[in-house]
């Protein structure tokens, strides 16, 4: 498994924390989930969330703060610089919003904030579209994680291009790559990690599910078993049927 | 001499009073601050007694318990039974259809139905759900009711600020979360308002609005007075409404009925809701310390069944299922 700045995650499976019902129902989600990574917001909660980041700490796994609800690179920065200090870590997942209505990431501003937190130590996790330039870009300022999204935040659609996901990952076999954002059924999660990817990033199908705690296992359950799927060399697809066992000699009545 | 002082004159600390004095027992009522008013969350509460509509996301006890508030309320104050109704955006239907599917009591109205109930809604909106049970109060008035209705029965909130420490025999500590430090898994959960006023707009029962970023609700109250709320933020940070909540409940409450945009903005505010980490009103017990507490946005829904069960404890030693285990 690739490592993502040098850490090893047990599973491929990365939740968010918020808009769940309550801490409570939050904490059974990631048990079942068995989610190796956090990823928590700072920018609404600010100063005054000390009692909800404590209860994410107490989660035990790793703590991926991100700058959901930026719209600049400056503030998508001070955020991350607060971040750093909250959880004294130097991970980041980086958002910069483009768009109010899609949440599609502004590749300008991205990789703008993305050089300038490189360059000042953090470990970038860029959330970004399936755009393989913008990759690139990504990957020249410095950023060892890609976290391209399936669909936009929230609407559940799953990977809405497939291809552009698939050609990403063959454009950067080195780099660790998530897919972030957009997945609403655990088929989704399945897909991506069969296509080769090394994590997915979900928060609202699971959040808002009925029964959080249970679809969060559910998510678990898939990207483990599209990770190993991957790992497993599956069959390549063809036209012609091809029977399992041979129907010359077959006896028959 | 009084038989047990409560701590706090807020929505729990008044029901507790009430409940003492129904179990036939004398309650000293002490609070820092004195009568409600601002200073408590009390003050900054809805007055939605929806149990139903919480079901969507609270836990049982919450719906269970909440069933009794409007008839305990009436005792004391006007409550309006007319009921509550949940919208949503044209493009958010699916989101209707979820919320149906996790409450219960509820029918669907078409726009001929929604017409008949609230007509000034029936132009911009063409389904709802109808909680036909459910009642709202208006919060204020309630606090102010029933501090009176305490009074009549001998009972004066005394302002004073004393210790916990300091007190002796039994003590039901009604202090919302300045009591945080005697219970360590209590959390703020901050929530902001507006008030604004309008004479065009009829609606005489509580609107939600299902929005998959800022929903909104929306209580009438006397006076052409419609209450917007109310964000909920994992944050312990008290200070004014910002510019965005208050930007967001308000262009919500536009999209409700475009004719809020003309409406006088009366109030602001935001103030710390209490929170155990299930989001569920309990009584914990500590030596002779009752707390009530953790009662998050169900203050006006629960405070009548925390306090009913913390002055059968102290008339019986018998526990409700809100005391906490711990």
């Amino acid at each position: 498994m690739r490592d993502f700045y040098g850490t090893t995650l047990d599973t491929p499976m990365m939740l968010g924390t918020a808009r769940y019902p309550s801490p409570k129902v939050m904490e059974e989600a990631f048990r079942e989930s068995r989610a190796s990574v956090a990823t928590v917001s700072l920018r609404r909660e600010g100063g005054g969330g000390e009692a909800f980041r404590e209860m994410v700490r107490a989660l035990g796994i790793h703590v991926l703060p991100n700058t959901a609800g930026c719209h600049t690179a400056r503030e998508a920065i001070t955020t991350a610089q607060m971040a750093r200090e909250y959880f004294e870590t130097d991970w980041i997942k980086l958002e910069v919003i483009g768009n109010d209505d899609t949440l599609q990431p502004d590749p300008f501003g991205l990789v703008e904030a993305a050089k300038a937190l490189c360059d000042d130590g953090f470990k970038v996790f860029p959330y970004t579209t399936e755009d393989s330039v913008l990759a690139a870009r990504l990957v020249d300022a410095g950023c060892r994680v890609l976290m391209p999204w399936g669909a936009p935040i929230g609407s559940g659609q799953g990977l809405n291009n497939p291809f552009g996901l698939k050609a990403l990952r063959a454009a950067f076999p080195d780099i660790p790559l998530v897919v972030d954002a957009g997945l609403g059924l655990p088929s989704h999660a399945a897909q991506a990690m069969e296509m080769g990817y090394d994590a997915i990033l979900l928060n609202t199908a699971v959040a808002e599910a009925q029964d959080p705690a249970a679809m969060a296992r559910a998510f678990g359950l898939a990207a483990e078993a599209g990770a190993l799927a991957a790992r497993s060399g599956p069959m390549p697809v063809r036209d012609m049927a091809q029977p399992s066992t041979p129907v010359i000699g077959k006896a028959w009545l | 001499m009084a038989d047990v002082t409560i701590l706090g004159a807020g929505v729990a600390g008044l029901w507790a009073a009430r409940a003492c004095l129904a179990q036939g027992m004398i309650p000293r009522l002490v609070d820092r601050a004195g009568a409600p008013g601002p200073h408590g969350c009390s003050w900054w509460a809805g007055g939605m007694l929806a149990p139903d509509c919480e079901g969507a996301v609270a836990e049982e006890p919450v719906i269970r318990h909440g069933r009794d508030a409007a008839a305990a309320w009436a005792e004391v104050t006007q409550v309006t039974h007319r009921g509550s109704l949940v919208l949503a955006p044209a493009r958010d239907r699916a989101d209707l259809t979820a919320f149906a599917r996790r409450t219960s009591g509820h029918e669907t109205l078409d726009r001929a139905n929604l017409k008949s109930l609230e007509p000034d809604l029936a132009g911009t909106h063409d389904a709802a759900l109808f909680f036909a049970a459910e009642a709202h109060l208006d919060p204020r008035q309630a606090l102010a009711d029933l501090t009176a209705s305490l009074a009549a029965q001998g009972v004066e909130i005394e302002q004073t600020e004393l210790d916990p420490a300091d007190i002796p025999g039994p003590l039901l500590d009604c202090r919302g979360f300045t009591a945080h430090k005697a219970l360590p898994s209590l959390r703020p959960v901050r929530g902001e308002m507006v008030v604004l006023r309008s004479n065009e707009i009829t609606l005489t029962r509580p609107i939600r609005l299902l929005h998959t970023r800022h929903p909104l609700y929306v209580v009438p109250r006397a006076g052409g007075l419609f209450m917007l709320g109310a964000t909920q933020i994992e944050s312990g940070h008290k200070a004014p409404i910002t510019a965005r909540a208050a930007l967001e409940l308000m262009s919500t409450a536009y999209a409700l009925d475009p004719r809020f945009a003309e409406a006088e903005i009366v109030e602001m505010g935001a103030d710390l809701r209490p929170a155990f980490p299930d989001n569920v009103p309990r009584v914990v017990q500590r030596g002779q310390t009752l707390h009530l507490n953790g009662l998050f946005r169900h203050g006006y829904l629960m405070a009548p069944a925390l306090a009913k069960q913390a002055a059968a404890f102290l008339a019986t030693g018998e526990k409700g299922d809100l005391f906490d285990e711990d």
